[in-house]
């Protein structure tokens, strides 16, 4: 497909990487030349310098015939009319990132008046993870599909589960739970049933939210939701985040160095508690009970102080610890730090491009519905809707020859949610879910080897 | 909040109470007062018991923050006046608990409202237990605990903070222990030359001893039933420079120590002080002339009265109900205003007058000039927003306290005089009221749940007023 890209900024940078190396020919339009080359030089893509919501500039990236336009550049309002004028010259489908919260309710309105397909907002987005985190302290990571009735949950291994092997799990925990994907140093295996879990694993499961809680109730893992949570750093997440958990009865403490933007957050959430204070002065967390929170969020502009933030604050609690990192860079040195909980959202707002992206690619046939990247991207979970009979469909699963590394982790029929066995077959109609090592699958015809 | 850290800390406190029962009870051994002794003995091993059972708990954190501060103190004088009311209740000197324990914080908060009718049957180790808790309240006990224990990290200065009045409290040394010490060396010290000159004049020692813990505290319970009218022109003198001395700001005290005369002549709260003082004796004197027809006399009367109300002590040395109307008023009038911020007496302070005054005057010539910078300044220094912002804060919290424990009393059925001026005595830690509540009578006549709101007032006023409302507040008592 032909998609242009306007603003190659960190976002820009990453969607430009994935998008060229899945087969599509994408151009890149960005004010600053020495982005566009920079660009240009790292990835097998097109680079044109100049304002994305010129006309001219737009033609010469030939708007004509492109079937994707994406706007992130650093401003909503020049995204907005980028894609308005790339709607209107071509006939695309325009994707906007809109941040400002200001806009947040107004959305569905931009989107209808305005003709784009979709608007991304990342900082709400990323809220909603970690509030779902918060809700569910004991996952590092959790990701939904099927409407949000399945979950894929990536968890530090306990103790209790040192030594065993997957196929033991469900007898020994009576826990209906599928393990998909399992971190060893710095690696990724998909598991089969032999594969023995050990100290120092990360692992990731897919079950039903009440399996999940059941499962971790019998590892003595944290359940409940956490009832308050101190918030350093009173940025656009930190509103969203806050405005989510105030909902949920979860008392907020958010502390801000700058004092005009304290008393905007005091204005929008009269809930919280607002402090004004900078978020690295050691004494002033202590003095705010960091000893005793339930849940640590940092999310700081900065990486560096998100993390040190994070350091400190596991050493003073037990609480659920979340950190905020923007910059993709360094993501394995961060897993090795044992930060809790990583929350990137600027991979959030990528993967929900390529998911988009990939999702129009095949219109017809079998649909990818929604896509993760999880482990630091090296493994995909991904859920198709099946419209069509395929060699997948029809026949038992025992008889399916499946790629290397890919399992087929979940079936949901209608209201029902199988974990499949051998017998289970896979029928029009389905919504499945596979994790797999393979990047670029568009289909449900590609699990199979052929 | 980090709970282990305080009552660790109110565990402290128990045990030093402890300690400080085995005076009286040293006072009964002497008259040899046995079932007395016994109470105190037994009071004191409860004490300290309970106190080594907390102070055994190990916190985890030992690091005192604001909200700690705030709620160990309110936390320790509640805890001090319970455990100081069980000998008066098992002396069966004061049988209902409620009035043992409005007795006891009369003395913590030295106020020294009684509810007693007569104190002269009273055994002479409750008598000494009456007075001395004034001397310890008068200064703090956590003052007292700060220079005891060899505390370290700075966040103790939050205790002080908390339990010393005025609108600011500074240290006079970098350390909080030193800075306790030298409060304590004064107040002692004062105390002494107090005593000395009250057995100069004959008084006997007991009584010159009661005499001086009830001025040094500001106290001012009495141990004769018309208080001090029946001592001798000369005690009454003494006892009134004392009263107004131990009503003055104690940094004056140390920097005439230190030999910063200039200094201490120059602070405008001391000299505002005197001066109103000195105005309030000159008017109730030309007053009350006609009652006496003798100058000495008048002066005398009315120095003492001005002395005992301004200071928030409440000895008399006469019935000042029966004096005419302008005379009360000013004397009511000094109630509000007390002693100086860092003395051991209470009221609303005079530096908080003068902050209000000088914030007064800016606002006029604000009004004037709205584009005037002209900031409001105390000793020579500016006056920071904050501390105005507190002191008007802490004038709006007095006046709801004061108009809730004034609906309140007003449910007991008694006159509005009467009223008013029990809840300004109790609120301002003074003692003596007006009408029933006046010097010669005694609280005793107030209905219980009355007695528990004078109750609150006087702790509230000792602490001023935010240590006590932060104990209502939820987030007090979190975790987090």
């Amino acid at each position: 497909m032909k998609i242009i890209l306007v603003g190659g900024g960190k976002v820009g940078t990453a969607l430009a990487r994935q998008l060229s190396e899945e087969g599509h020919n994408v151009t890149v339009v960005d004010t600053n030349k020495a982005r566009v080359e920079h660009l240009t030089e790292s990835y097998d893509v097109l680079g044109i310098v100049g304002n994305g919501s010129s006309i001219t500039t737009l033609s010469e990236a030939g708007i004509e015939d492109a079937d994707v336009f994406i706007a992130v550049t650093g401003s909503d309002e020049l995204n907005l009319l980028c894609c308005m004028f790339a709607k209107k010259a071509g006939h695309c489908h325009g994707i906007a990132r809109v941040r400002n919260p200001s806009y947040s309710h107004e959305l569905d309105f931009i989107k209808k008046q305005i003709g784009i397909s979709a608007i991304i907002n990342p900082e709400m987005a990323a809220a909603k993870e970690i509030s779902h985190l918060l809700r569910f302290p004991g996952a590092s990571k959790i990701d939904t599909f099927a409407d949000g009735r399945v979950r894929l949950i990536k968890f530090a291994l306990p103790d209790a589960l040192d030594g065993v092997a997957i196929r033991e799990i469900p007898t020994r925990l009576k826990s209906d739970i599928l393990v998909c994907a399992v971190e060893r140093d710095g690696g990724v295996i998909i598991p089969n049933g032999n594969f023995v879990l050990q100290k120092g694993d990360q692992v990731t499961f897919l079950a039903t939210q009440e399996k999940a809680h059941a499962f971790f109730q019998q590892l003595h893992l944290p359940v409940q939701p956490v009832r308050n949570a101190l918030i350093v750093g009173g940025g656009a997440i930190a509103y969203y985040l806050s405005q989510e958990l105030l909902e949920n009865h979860v008392r907020v403490r958010i502390v801000e160095r700058d004092a005009a933007r304290c008393v905007e957050l005091a204005e929008q959430l009269p809930g919280a508690q607002i402090l004004n204070e900078d978020g690295s002065n050691r004494e002033f967390l202590l003095s705010e009970g960091l000893e005793s929170t339930e849940a640590f969020v940092a999310l700081t502009n900065i990486d560096e102080e998100n993390v040190l933030l994070t350091l400190f604050a596991k050493k003073h609690s037990n609480g659920k610890l979340v950190t905020k990192v923007n910059r993709l860079e360094f993501d394995d040195i961060l897993a090795g730090l044992d930060l809790g909980s990583v929350v990137y959202p600027k991979y959030m707002t990528c993967d929900y491009i390529v998911q988009y992206v990939r999702a129009l690619q095949n219109e017809a046939g079998n649909n990818i519905k929604t896509l993760y990247r999880i482990l630091d991207d090296r493994v995909e979970a991904l859920e198709f809707t099946v419209h069509e009979e395929s060699a997948a469909t029809g026949v038992p699963l025992s008889q399916l020859h499946l790629k290397k590394n890919l399992l087929l982790c979940c079936i949901t029929r209608g209201s029902k949610i199988l974990i499949p066995r051998g017998g289970d077959q896979i029928q029009v109609g389905d919504n499945v879910i596979v994790v797999t090592l393979e990047h670029g699958l568009h289909d449900l015809r590609d699990i199979v080897e052929h | 909040m980090n709970y282990a850290i305080v009552f660790r800390l109110l565990g402290y406190v128990l045990m030093i109470e402890g300690a400080l029962l085995l005076l009286p009870a040293a006072a009964s051994l002497v008259y040899g007062e046995w079932m007395v002794l016994g109470v105190f003995l037994l009071t004191a091993a409860v004490s300290a018991g309970i106190g080594y059972a907390l102070h055994t708990i190990k916190p985890r954190s030992k690091v005192f923050y604001m909200r700690e501060g705030f709620a160990a103190t309110s936390l320790c004088w509640v805890f001090i006046s319970v455990m100081g009311a069980v000998p008066f209740v098992l002396t069966g000197c004061i049988p209902n608990p409620v009035d043992a324990l409005f007795e006891t914080v009369s003395g913590f908060t030295t106020t020294g409202a009684s509810i007693l009718p007569g104190v002269e049957d009273l055994p002479k180790g409750i008598l000494f237990w009456r007075s001395f808790t004034h001397w310890i309240g008068g200064m703090g006990v956590l003052v007292f605990l700060l220079s005891l224990l060899p505390l370290t990290g700075g966040s103790h200065v939050n205790l002080m903070k908390a339990e010393s009045p005025g609108p600011q409290v500074d240290k006079l040394v970098p350390k909080v222990q030193s800075t306790a010490k030298i409060l304590y060396g004064i107040y002692f010290a004062l105390t002494m030359l107090e005593l000395v000159f009250l057995l100069i004049g004959r008084m006997p020692l007991f009584e010159a001893l009661l005499t001086a813990f009830g001025t040094a505290g500001t106290g001012g319970f009495g141990f004769r039933n018309d208080s001090f009218g029946s001592f001798s022109p000369y005690i009454q003198w003494v006892v009134t420079i004392f009263m107004i001395l131990f009503g003055v700001n104690f940094n004056a005290y140390f920097l005439l120590l230190m030999r910063k005369f200039r200094r201490a002549a120059a602070s405008e709260e001391v000299r505002g002080y005197f001066v109103v003082i000195a105005v309030a004796v000159g008017i109730i004197t030309a007053n009350i002339y006609s009652m006496y027809n003798s100058f000495g006399v008048a002066l005398r009367q009315a120095a003492f009265q001005v002395g005992s109300i301004i200071t928030t002590t409440g000895f008399s040395s006469c019935d000042f109900d029966l004096w005419p109307t302008l005379s009360k008023e000013i004397l009511v009038m000094l109630m509000f205003i007390g002693a100086c911020a860092g003395s051991t007496g209470g009221g609303i302070k005079v530096s908080r007058f003068l902050i209000l005054g000088k914030t007064l005057v800016k606002e006029l010539k604000t009004a004037l000039h709205p584009q005037v910078v002209a900031p409001a300044r105390m000793d020579g220094k500016l006056l920071n927003h904050e501390t105005i912002r507190t002191t008007n804060v802490f004038i709006a919290a007095y006046i709801f306290i004061f108009a809730a424990s004034f609906f309140l009393i007003s449910l007991n059925g008694f006159d509005m005089v009467t009223n008013f001026t029990a809840v300004a005595a109790t609120l301002n830690n003074i003692g003596p009221g007006l009408e029933m509540a006046g010097p010669m009578q005694n609280f005793g006549c107030f209905a219980d749940p009355a007695k528990l709101v004078l109750i609150f007032d006087m702790l509230a006023g000792r602490l001023e007023i935010f240590p006590m409302l932060v104990l209502f507040m939820p987030d007090t008592w979190r975790r987090f």
